[in-house]
C-alpha cells in the first residue's frame, strides 16, 4: 500500500490541536515504563526477603553475605559485559571457556614459571584482550553473526585452554595471587568485633550517592526537567543508605571488606558511566536500537562492535583472574557454563533480546537475583535438579515478562 | 465489442484515516493487455490486491465479475483457483531451491503414494520454460539466473497454474533493455494465446507499444480507459490524465533568492548492490544557498538510490562521482565524512532507517552529532536536553517530555525529530527524502514552514517527493529523474505537471 493523500485539506483531523492529543505520550506508558524498569528491584527485593525467611535469617547473615560476593563476584563481571553486547544485538557465548583460558595462561606464568603473581593478572587481561580483539575481528570486519562466532570461539578456546594445561590442574597460586579473590581489607582502622574501615567505607559510598543524586537533581531542575519530589527523593536516598549501610554492617561483622568487591563495584561504577555517559555507550545502544538508523547517522559501525568484544575480552580476563585466585589453581574445565550465568543476568536485568535496551545495574540485580537463589536454595538443601529448573523457569518468565511488556508499549502506539 | 473476462464496479477500499480506492471500476476483455497507469500512490497495487485477494471480501465495497459471475476472494489462494495470478514487482522465489522446485512450488507433482514425481517436475518445467523461451536448465538454482531469466520463471510459475487473467506489476522496473523488450515480446505472445494480461507500468512508452486499453487512475479514483488503438491515445494524453491535479495555494509563500551554490555532484553513477544494472547513471545536479531543488521521479527512477550513494555511500557498489561543496571537491566515502562536509540526509522510511524508535526524542536528536555534546568522549546530558528543548520548542514537537519514546509519536511528530536531529549537525545542504510522506496535512504545512525558514537562514535544500505538486509548491527548480538518468532540469515557474511527467516518463532513445 502506497497511498498518499491529496493535498487538499480534511475536515479538522489535521489541525496542530489534534495533533497534541495524539503526540504526547500519554501517563500510562510513563507508570508502565518505569514499572518495567522498577519491576527487577522489587523482584530482587521479594527475593532476599523470601529466602531470609526460608532460611531463617541464614541467608542474610554476615558470613553468607560475605560468600555470596565472594561466589558469584566473576559472574557479575561477566555480565557487565555481557550486557553491554547484549543492547548492541550481540551475543557471547565463549566468556567462560576464556575465564578458563586466561586463568590457565596466568596459572602457567606463575606457578609453573614462578614469576611474579603480578604478570599473572597483565598476561591474563592481555589473553583475554587478543581473544576479544579475535571475536571483533570476526563479527564487525568480516560480518559474521556473534553467536557463530563465539560459538566457534567456545570450543577453541577449551581446546586451547586444555593445550596450554596439558591437560592437567594447576595449585596453588602464591599468597598475594589468591587475596585478588579472597583477601579482605580488614582493621585497617582497628575495631571492636567489627571492622570500622568497611563501615567508614559504607558511608562514603552513601554520601558519594546521596551528593551525585542531588547534584543531578538540581542540575535536571537547572534544565527545567521534571523531578521527582523531594521528599520522594529523600526517601528514595534513605532507603539506598540504609541497604548499603546494613550490608556494610553485615560485612564489617564478618571478615571485612572483601578486595573482589571494591574492584566489582570500581567496574560497575565506570561501566554505569560509560554505558550512559559516554559516546561510545550512547552508539552501542543506537546501534542495537537500530542498526541502520545507527550508520545512516555517521555511527563507525564496524568500530563499535569490534570495541565491544575487545571489552568483553577484558573483563573475561579479570573474570579469569578472579575465578583462578578464588578456587587457588586452573583446571581444563573452569568456567564451564559461565557464559549462560552472565547471559541469564543480562536478560533478567531488563535487557532485550533484540538489543537496543538494558543497563549494567540492570544486569547486576539480574546477576544478584541468580546469586541470591542459588545460594538460598543451597543454605535449604534442595537438590541440585530442582535448582536448576527453578532458575530455568526464572528466566524463561523474566524474558516473557520482557516480551510481554514490549507488545503492551507497542499496543498502546 | 468484444467480450470482458473481468469486470470490477464501484471498488472502495478504505484504510484508517485514508481512503485509498473509491468508486474504481474496471473492465478487461478477453485476450487484451490492459496497462493501468497512475503516479505513485494512486492505488494501482491496493486495486490489484483487492482483485487478488489480498484484502479479502468484505475489506472494500464493490463488485468484481468475472467470466459474467460475481467472485468473492479471500486470498491468494482462492483467486488462483479461478485463473487470475498475480506478479509482484519483488519476485517470490526462493533463491536456492530449483527453477523446477519454484516453479511447481505449493502446487508440486506428485506421483506415487504423494511423494513428489521429480521427473515428471521436471519434464513439466521444461515445456513450460520452452514456452517463455528461457533455456535453462530446470535443476538449477534460482540464484544463479539474472532478474530478468527470474521474471520470466515467474511466468512460467503463472502458466503452470493455467492462468486466464495474468497481472504483472512493474515487470520491467528493475530489467535492463534487452531483457525488457523479450519480456514484452513474450506477453505479446501470451496475448495471442489467449491469456489476458493486466500490467501496471509506469514506462509509458512500453505501454504505448504493447497495450490494447489503458486505464489511468488518480488518487483513488478512475479517471479514464483509452483504447489504445485511437489515434489520439498518447503519451502525453496518458500523462494529462495521470497528473490532472489542482495545487491550492496549500504551501506557504517563500522570497526565493538564491545565493552561491553550496552543493553539486557530477556524473554520478551507482550500480545497484546485487543485479547487474546501474541505478544511478551519470547524474549531475547543483543547489545554490537559499534554494530548494527537487527531485521528480517515478518508483525506481533511482531518487532514494542517489541520494543515499552520494550520503556516505550508503547505498549500491561500484559507485563514481564526484561531490563539490561550495565549490571545493570533498571527500564524502562514509556517512561520518559526508556530515562533517555539511550533508544531511532525511530518509524517506523514517522508521526503518531515520529513528531508533525505543530510544528517546532527545538521545534521537543528539544522535547524528553526539560529538558537538562531549568532550573526550563524554557526553553532556544537561547540555544534550538543553538541545532537544530548544528544537522541541523550534520545531513544535508535541511530547510531554523529551524523555519519551520516539515510537510514542504521530508521524508528523517523529518526522519533525528527524529535522531535528539533522539541524542539529549544522548541515550546509539537506536532502529531504518524502519529507511528508504519511503525515497528517497540518503537520506537513508546518515542515513546509521549517523548509522555508531552513531556506530563508542560507541552506540548500533538497526535496525528494512522488508528489508533483508539493515539488511545484516547494521548489525554486525541479531536476526529473528516470530510470537512474536525470532527464531534465526546469525552473519552477515554467514546470508543469504535464511537463515534468513527460520528462518522468522520458527512457533512454531507443532503437525500436
Amino acid at each position: 500500500m502506497t497511498s498518499t493523500k491529496p493535498p487538499q485539506t480534511r475536515e479538522s483531523g489535521g489541525s496542530p490541536a489534534a495533533a497534541l492529543t495524539t503526540g504526547t505520550s500519554d501517563p500510562r506508558t510513563l507508570i508502565m515504563r518505569n514499572l518495567r524498569q522498577s519491576g527487577i528491584y522489587v523482584a530482587f527485593v521479594v527475593i532476599v526477603a523470601l529466602f531470609a525467611i526460608l532460611t531463617d535469617g541464614v541467608s542474610l547473615s554476615p558470613g553468607n553475605i560475605t560468600n555470596i560476593v565472594l561466589q558469584y563476584s566473576y559472574i557479575l563481571v561477566l555480565a557487565i559485559g555481557m550486557v553491554i553486547l547484549i543492547i548492541g544485538g550481540h551475543i557471547d557465548l565463549s566468556v567462560g571457556s576464556v575465564v578458563a583460558l586466561t586463568g590457565a595462561v596466568s596459572a602457567v606464568l606463575v606457578i609453573q614459571q614462578g614469576l611474579p603473581w603480578w604478570v599473572g593478572v597483565v598476561a591474563a587481561i592481555a589473553v583475554g584482550l587478543a581473544v576479544g580483539a579475535w571475536h571483533g575481528f570476526w563479527v564487525a570486519y568480516i560480518g559474521m553473526p556473534a553467536f557463530i562466532v563465539t560459538l566457534a570461539g567456545m570450543l577453541l578456546f577449551r581446546g586451547l585452554t586444555l593445550q596450554v594445561l596439558d591437560n592437567i590442574s594447576l595449585s596453588p597460586f602464591p599468597a598475594e595471587y589468591q587475596k585478588v579473590a579472597n583477601g579482605f581489607l580488614n582493621g585497617l582502622l582497628g575495631g571492636q568485633g567489627y571492622d570500622a574501615f568497611t563501615l567508614i567505607i559504607g558511608a562514603v559510598a552513601v554520601a558519594g550517592i546521596a551528593v551525585s543524586g542531588y547534584r543531578t537533581r538540581a542540575a535536571r531542575i537547572g534544565y527545567q526537567q521534571s523531578v521527582e519530589s523531594f521528599p520522594l527523593f529523600v526517601l528514595r536516598i534513605l532507603l539506598i543508605g540504609a541497604v548499603i549501610m546494613y550490608f556494610a554492617w553485615q560485612l564489617a561483622h564478618a571478615r571485612g571488606l572483601p578486595i573482589v568487591l571494591i574492584i566489582l563495584a570500581i567496574l560497575v561504577i565506570v561501566y554505569g558511566l560509560v554505558t550512559r555517559r559516554t559516546v561510545f555507550g550512547r552508539q552501542v545502544y543506537a546501534i542495537g536500537g537500530n542498526l541502520s538508523a545507527a550508520q545512516l547517522s555517521g555511527v563507525k559501525v564496524k568500530s563499535v562492535n569490534f570495541w565491544m568484544f575487545v571489552n568483553m575480552g577484558f573483563l573475561a580476563g579479570v573474570a579469569g583472574v578472579i575465578y583462578s585466585s578464588r578456587s587457588n589453581g586452573a583446571q581444563p574445565a573452569a568456567g564451564n557454563m559461565f557464559e549462560l550465568d552472565a547471559i541469564a543476568a543480562a536478560f533478567i536485568g531488563g535487557a532485550a533480546v533484540a538489543g537496543g535496551v538494558g543497563t549494567v545495574v540492570g544486569a547486576m540485580v539480574g546477576g544478584l537475583i541468580m546469586a541470591v537463589m542459588s545460594n538460598g536454595m543451597q543454605l535449604m538443601g534442595i537438590d541440585q535438579s530442582v535448582q536448576s529448573v527453578i532458575k530455568g523457569l526464572v528466566l524463561l518468565f523474566a524474558v516473557a515478562f520482557d516480551i510481554y511488556n514490549k507488545r503492551r508499549v507497542g499496543a498502546n502506539r | 465489442m468484444a467480450d470482458v473476462l473481468l469486470e470490477m464496479r464501484d471498488i472502495t477500499k478504505t484504510f484508517p484515516g485514508v481512503k485509498a480506492l473509491e468508486n474504481v471500476s474496471i473492465a478487461v476483455r478477453r485476450g487484451e493487455i490492459h496497462a493501468i497507469c497512475g503516479e505513485n500512490g494512486a492505488g494501482k497495487s491496493t486495486l490489484m490486491k483487492v482483485l487478488s485477494g489480498v484484502y479479502p471480501t468484505g475489506s472494500y465495497t464493490g463488485e468484481i465479475v468475472l467470466d459474467g459471475k460475481p467472485v468473492h476472494f479471500n486470498g491468494i489462494r482462492d483467486s488462483e483457483s479461478q485463473g487470475i495470478v498475480i506478479i509482484h514487482q519483488e519476485l517470490a522465489l526462493v533463491p536456492f531451491l530449483s527453477i523446477a522446485e519454484n516453479i511447481f512450488l505449493g502446487n508440486e507433482v506428485r506421483g506415487a503414494g504423494g511423494l513428489i514425481d521429480w521427473n515428471r517436475t521436471n519434464a513439466e518445467a521444461t515445456k513450460l520454460l520452452a514456452e517463455v523461451g528461457l533455456a535453462e536448465n530446470p535443476t538449477s538454482p534460482v540464484i544463479q539466473l539474472g532478474i530478468g531469466k527470474q521474471q520470466l520463471v515467474e511466468i512460467a510459475k503463472a502458466l503452470s497454474k493455467e492462468v486466464k487473467l495474468l497481472i504483472l506489476d512493474e515487470p520491467t522496473a528493475a530489467l535492463n533493455d534487452v531483457d525488457s523488450a523479450h519480456l514484452l515480446d513474450l506477453l505479446r505472445r501470451l496475448r495471442d494465446r489467449g491469456i489476458t494480461c493486466i500490467m501496471i507500468s509506469h514506462k509509458l512508452n512500453e505501454i504505448t507499444a504493447i497495450a490494447d486499453s489503458t486505464t489511468v487512475i488518480r488518487d483513488g479514483r478512475t479517471v479514464e480507459t483509452l483504447d489504445m488503438s485511437a489515434a489520439d491515445s498518447t503519451q502525453a494524453r496518458i500523462i494529462r490524465g495521470m497528473v490532472g491535479r489542482d495545487i491550492d495555494s496549500f504551501y506557504p509563500d517563500r522570497e526565493s533568492a538564491p545565493g552561491e551554490e553550496v552543493f553539486r555532484i557530477e556524473d554520478w553513477t551507482a550500480w545497484h548492490p546485487t543485479q547487474d544494472r546501474k541505478v544511478v547513471d551519470g547524474a549531475s545536479l547543483n543547489v545554490r544557498a537559499g534554494e530548494v531543488v527537487g527531485i521528480a521521479g517515478l518508483m525506481g527512477a533511482g531518487r532514494t538510490e542517489l541520494a543515499m550513494s552520494v550520503f556516505g555511500r550508503s547505498y549500491g557498489r561500484d559507485i563514481s562521482g564526484r561531490i563539490f561543496m561550495h565549490g571545493k571537491e570533498v571527500r564524502a566515502r562514509t556517512v561520518a565524512e559526508a556530515i562533517n562536509n555539511g550533508i544531511a540526509y532525511a530518509t524517506e522510511d523514517r522508521k526503518r532507517y531515520g529513528l531508533n524508535l525505543i530510544a528517546d526524542v532527545c538521545r534521537n536528536i543528539s544522535s547524528a552529532a553526539l560529538r558537538k555534546l562531549s568532550r573526550g568522549g563524554w557526553v553532556n546530558g544537561n547540555e544534550e536536553i538543553k538541545v532537544a528543548e530548544q528544537s522541541r520548542r523550534d520545531m513544535n514537537i508535541k511530547t510531554s517530555t523529551v524523555m519519551a519514546t520516539v515510537g510514542t509519536l504521530s508521524g508528523g511528530n517523529q518526522q519533525k525529530v528527524v529535522l531535528s536531529k539533522w539541524l542539529f549537525t549544522d548541515p550546509d545542504v539537506l536532502i529531504l527524502d518524502e519529507p511528508t510522506r504519511g503525515i497528517d496535512v497540518g503537520a506537513k504545512y508546518e515542515i513546509y514552514t521549517i523548509i522555508n525558514k531552513l531556506v530563508a537562514q542560507g541552506k540548500a535544500v533538497i526535496v525528494i517527493s512522488s508528489e508533483l505538486p508539493e515539488l511545484l509548491g516547494m521548489c525554486d527548480r525541479v531536476y526529473t529523474l528516470s530510470a537512474g538518468r536525470i532527464t531534465g532540469e526546469v525552473p519552477v515557474r515554467e514546470a508543469t505537471q504535464e511537463n515534468l511527467m513527460a520528462l518522468m516518463t522520458k527512457e533512454k532513445e531507443l532503437a525500436g
